[in-house]
């Protein structure tokens, strides 16, 4: 068992009137790499300057290695921080910035340029020492900035959307990049984003808040595959969602019935804990479901129904399937495999399915 | 032809503009006490007379301090009040800020006036003093506007990043702050004393019996056979502010490249 490294314990954050964080409890553990995910304005910044000390809470406590730290400043934590704008010291050359926070740790002339070098090396930029700082580009920027902030080997290294000002490619190319890079130093990464696929990539677990609170902390293979709550399933990758009533308890689990798939029996994981109620709503991920080009084509469940929208993606087609006696079309996502049709829209379609992909919602 | 036209009025304004500038040392270097054509011939006698006025000494010198005393701490008030209205919120920031900026749209001689009747009843001794008293009340306001855009176009996080890295408030100031904000700084100083440096109205009612150098002109302007020395002096003057101008434009498009910041045009 890892250790937890930081504690929230029912974290507050007020900004006069703004209730910014809305008591939020988390434990992150030593060595991971820890996303926080969620819309604009949810509080991801808020509650990682909450971290690295430059906001006091309003309310609850933060310990770091077991210590309260309650008027700890930011200069005292074992943390740094990569800032969104990258906050590179346009002044200093490229080794003067790595080397800004080593000028207090006494080092001599030669143990400093030693260190500066290896962390630049690190993340690809070995011998940019004496490059003026304002003459790179934003990617050569984002790795200045992050050897400045490795250079210190903090416990703690918070990320506030670093790569949001990246293009496209460039931004899943650092994607990879980080994910080794902190597997390599071995040092807490906790991120800030917006981007589902990218907190998906990266995190060994993801904290998904709403409104100043956590909707669901998990893994990114749980979090996808068990969302607790309609409103995190819908805000990471697309489900779909069927009206469904449940009924007892039977001999293979919850039965529930299902519109436009008939009934269904759930394994206790994949309904919420304290449910209660009979009307409810399931949900299943578009690539859970298949569509049957031919007869002989087998599924654990079938259910029929007619194609309203097709999208063509090259490797991928995109289904919206209107069931039989549903009125809202459900999404389906093929893999264009050689010899595999691309139906039209208005033609008939059979639909596999497996309750064992179902999630049952509150 | 409209392009005519246009041409015909920018020379028209540029020598409206300039034509008295360049009177100055023609006449400067005329052998002759009357200010009319056609010139005499050429002398540098009113510049070697220049070096033995005594009084004009003594008003040069005057000014110069003053003028740079009031640099420094208008730029220093400048720092403080730029640094609070850029950073910080706290009540009634608004209504503070406009009224330290009202001087910029007083009328000087009412600035002078009012300086003068609370001095006189407070019994202060007017001099060099007084005179920086109501410099530097005007010229703060020039010294706020100039670095408050200073402040403003630093990226706040920078200072967070310095704290976060392990510097202190005020080391974060020194190493960060300070060096980001030097143009304006530089901006700051050149424009105060340029405004001390040649301000009448205030240094009349306040100067007491230390003439700064305008009130000393003003005064030599009594005598006509005096006034080619003053022009030899305005020759000097424009010559001076012209490398003082090229001084300063030259450190801030040093400071432009060496922060990659695009270069916004300054006042050349
Ligand atoms: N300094 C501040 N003063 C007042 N309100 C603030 C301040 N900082 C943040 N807030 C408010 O707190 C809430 C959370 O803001 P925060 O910056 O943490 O959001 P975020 O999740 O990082 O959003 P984004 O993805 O847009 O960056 C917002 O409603 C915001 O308006
Ligand atoms: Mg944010």
């Amino acid at each position: 068992m890892t250790r937890q490294l930081i504690e929230l314990d029912r974290v507050e954050k007020n900004y006069g009137e703004v209730r910014a964080l809305t008591g939020v409890s988390a434990e992150i553990r030593e060595g991971e790499f820890f996303s926080l995910l969620g819309p604009s304005g949810c509080g991801k910044t808020t509650l990682l300057r909450t971290i690295a000390g430059f906001e006091d809470l309003s309310g609850g406590q933060l310990r770091i290695d077991g210590q309260d730290m309650r008027g700890v400043p930011a200069n005292k934590r074992p943390t740094n921080m990569v800032f969104q704008s990258y906050a590179i010291f346009p002044h200093l050359s490229v080794g003067e910035n790595v080397g800004f926070g080593l000028r207090r740790k006494g080092l001599g002339r030669e143990a400093m340029a030693r260190e500066v070098g290896q962390a630049l090396d690190m993340v690809g930029l070995g011998g940019y020492e004496t490059r003026a700082s304002h003459a790179l580009s934003g990617g050569q920027r984002q790795r200045v900035a992050l050897a400045r902030a490795l250079v210190l080997k903090p416990r703690v290294l918070l990320l506030d959307e670093p790569l949001s000002a990246l293009d496209k490619k460039l931004r899943e190319q650092m994607q990879v990049e980080l994910r080794k890079l902190q597997r390599q130093v071995g040092i807490t990464f906790i991120l800030v984003t917006h981007d589902q696929e990218e907190a998906l990539i990266m995190s060994d677990r993801i904290a998904v808040m709403f409104d100043g609170g956590i909707a669901q902390l998990d893994s990114p293979q749980v979090l996808y595959r068990r969302p607790v709550s309609r409103r995190v399933a819908e805000f990471i990758g697309v489900m779909n969602f069927l009206d469904a009533s449940v009924g007892g308890n039977g001999a293979d689990g919850l039965e529930v019935d299902v519109a436009g798939l008939g009934r269904v029996a759930l394994d206790p994981a994949q309904c919420p804990e304290g449910r209660s109620g009979t009307s409810t709503v399931v949900g299943l991920r578009p690539e859970t479901m298949t569509i049957l080009f031919d007869t002989s084509e087998k599924a654990a469940r079938v259910a029929e129904g007619s194609v309203s929208e097709v999208v063509y993606f090259g490797d991928m087609t995109y289904y919206d399937v209107t069931l039989d006696g549903v009125a809202a079309p459900v999404t389906i996502s093929m893999r264009n495999l050689p010899g595999r049709p691309v139906l039209d829209r208005g033609a008939r379609a059979r639909v596999g399915w497996d309750a064992g992909a179902m999630v049952l919602f509150r | 032809m409209k392009g005519r036209g246009l041409a015909t009025y920018a020379v028209a304004y540029l020598l409206f503009l300039y034509a008295p500038v360049i009177l100055l040392p023609l006449f400067a270097f005329n052998d002759g006490t009357i200010i009319a054509f056609p010139l005499q011939g050429f002398t540098t006698g009113w510049f070697v007379q220049l070096t033995r006025i005594e009084a004009l000494h003594d008003s040069v010198f005057n000014s110069l301090w003053i003028a740079l005393t009031t640099a420094v701490l208008s730029t220093c008030f400048g720092l403080f009040a730029a640094r609070a209205s850029a950073r910080y919120r706290f009540p009634a920031k608004g209504g503070i800020m406009g009224l330290i900026m009202l001087p910029l749209v007083l009328p000087e001689i009412i600035v002078a006036v009012a300086l003068l009747v609370v001095l006189l009843q407070l019994g202060i001794d007017l001099g060099a003093w007084t005179v920086i008293l109501g410099h530097v009340l005007i010229c703060t306001p020039f010294s706020i506007a100039i670095l408050n855009s200073a402040f403003l176009s630093l990226d706040e996080s920078l200072e967070e990043a310095s704290y976060d890295l392990g510097e202190t408030k005020w080391s974060t100031f020194r190493l960060i702050t300070l060096p980001l904000v030097m143009p304006g700084i530089i901006s700051s100083m050149l424009i105060a004393f340029t405004i001390s440096l040649d301000e009448f109205i205030i240094a009349f009612f306040l100067t007491g019996n230390e003439p700064t150098l305008p009130v000393y002109l003003w005064s030599q302007l009594r005598f006509p056979t005096k006034i080619p020395i003053v022009m030899a002096l305005g020759t000097i003057m424009l010559v001076a502010s012209l490398l003082l101008l090229t001084a300063a434009e030259y450190f801030r498009r040093r400071g432009v490249a060496r922060t990659g910041a695009k270069d916004s045009g300054g006042f050349l």
